[in-house]
């Protein structure tokens, strides 16, 4: 009884803040909004005795991809209100193409009767032991390949925003490396109250 | 306990969302930083549907599949934006309007 109120809990909040991120003037609220989606989303996942994926969203894409959202989103000096101007233009087309969809989608599925059970009570193995059972022999391959897509994504985005900028003093490293002691430190013999005459 | 939560309510959250999503994506056509996150609830929208299918026929491997969507998911939003601030960087601005140099 409680779990299907936190249910309904979830799902609407997801839902209202889905169409929050979709529809909202100022880019940063659709951020914090997409936030607020996953952040339910999770919880649909918790119900769902999902826990290591509730918690993987919560880490991975409100800790670093809504982030990076926020942080371009604040970055970039933009007018956001000319960037709204095919807004009611587009509204009648999305609507209709939207409640389109919608309906089929839900035909499809109250119309699905495959061989689905309830919902399992949550056995010996914790869904963590038991995903990384499965993930690191039976499906090795695509997870290596996961890190590799990882990989190229980290490689790619920092090479398309890296640029060389003039006018910028850097340290050269190999420069300094290559520094001998005979051409920079020089021995004066110094007499007594004569002082050093030669500053170089 | 669970008995009254089916599983096409979990289908209907989802096909909300993805809905949601498309929709986005048709009324925000100059922001392409609104049409990157519709595409991200469409994405989570559509690992909710793995994430219920596997619940409710105890098996793991939609879980795994959702994992992997999470995966590319944080790559192509990385992608994404990076190509956007490049973008910006030599234009000025992002709307998607201006984006037709390789036009014929």
């Amino acid at each position: 009884m409680l779990s299907s109120v936190f249910f309904y809990l979830f799902a609407g909040i997801c839902c209202l803040a889905g169409l929050m991120v979709v529809s909202s003037r100022n880019p940063v609220h659709s951020v914090l909004f997409l936030i607020l989606a996953f952040f339910n989303a999770a919880g649909l996942f918790i119900l769902l005795n999902a826990e290591f994926l509730a918690m993987l969203l919560v880490v991975v894409y409100v800790g670093a991809v809504a982030v990076l959202f926020l942080f371009v989103v604040m970055m970039l000096d933009i007018n956001y209100s000319e960037l709204r101007e095919g807004f009611q233009k587009y509204r009648s087309l999305g609507l209709l193409i939207g409640a389109v969809l919608l309906v089929e989608l839900f035909a499809t599925f109250f119309e699905y009767s495959g061989n689905v059970k309830s919902l399992p009570s949550p056995g010996a193995v914790h869904n963590t032991k038991a995903l990384g059972q499965v993930i690191y022999t039976d499906y090795i391959y695509l997870f290596q390949l996961a890190g590799l897509i990882l990989l190229v994504a980290m490689i790619g985005a920092i090479a398309l925003t890296l640029r060389k900028r003039s006018g910028v003093r850097k340290q050269v490293i190999a420069d300094q490396n290559s520094r001998t002691r005979a051409e920079t430190v020089k021995l004066a013999k110094v007499e007594t109250g004569a002082g050093v005459k030669e500053a170089s | 306990m669970l008995a009254d939560i089916t599983l096409a309510h979990y289908l209907t959250v989802a096909a909300i969302l993805f809905v949601f999503g498309v929709f986005g994506i048709f009324i925000n056509r100059k922001n392409v930083i609104t049409i990157l996150m519709s595409i991200e609830l469409i994405l989570l929208s559509v690992s909710i549907n793995l994430v219920a299918f596997s619940a409710y026929s105890s098996d793991l491997s939609g879980q795994i599949f959702s994992l992997f969507i999470l995966t590319v998911a944080a790559a192509e939003a990385a992608i994404g934006l990076a190509i956007l601030v490049v973008y910006f960087r030599n234009r000025g601005s992002i709307s998607v309007d201006d984006i037709n140099v390789m036009k014929g």
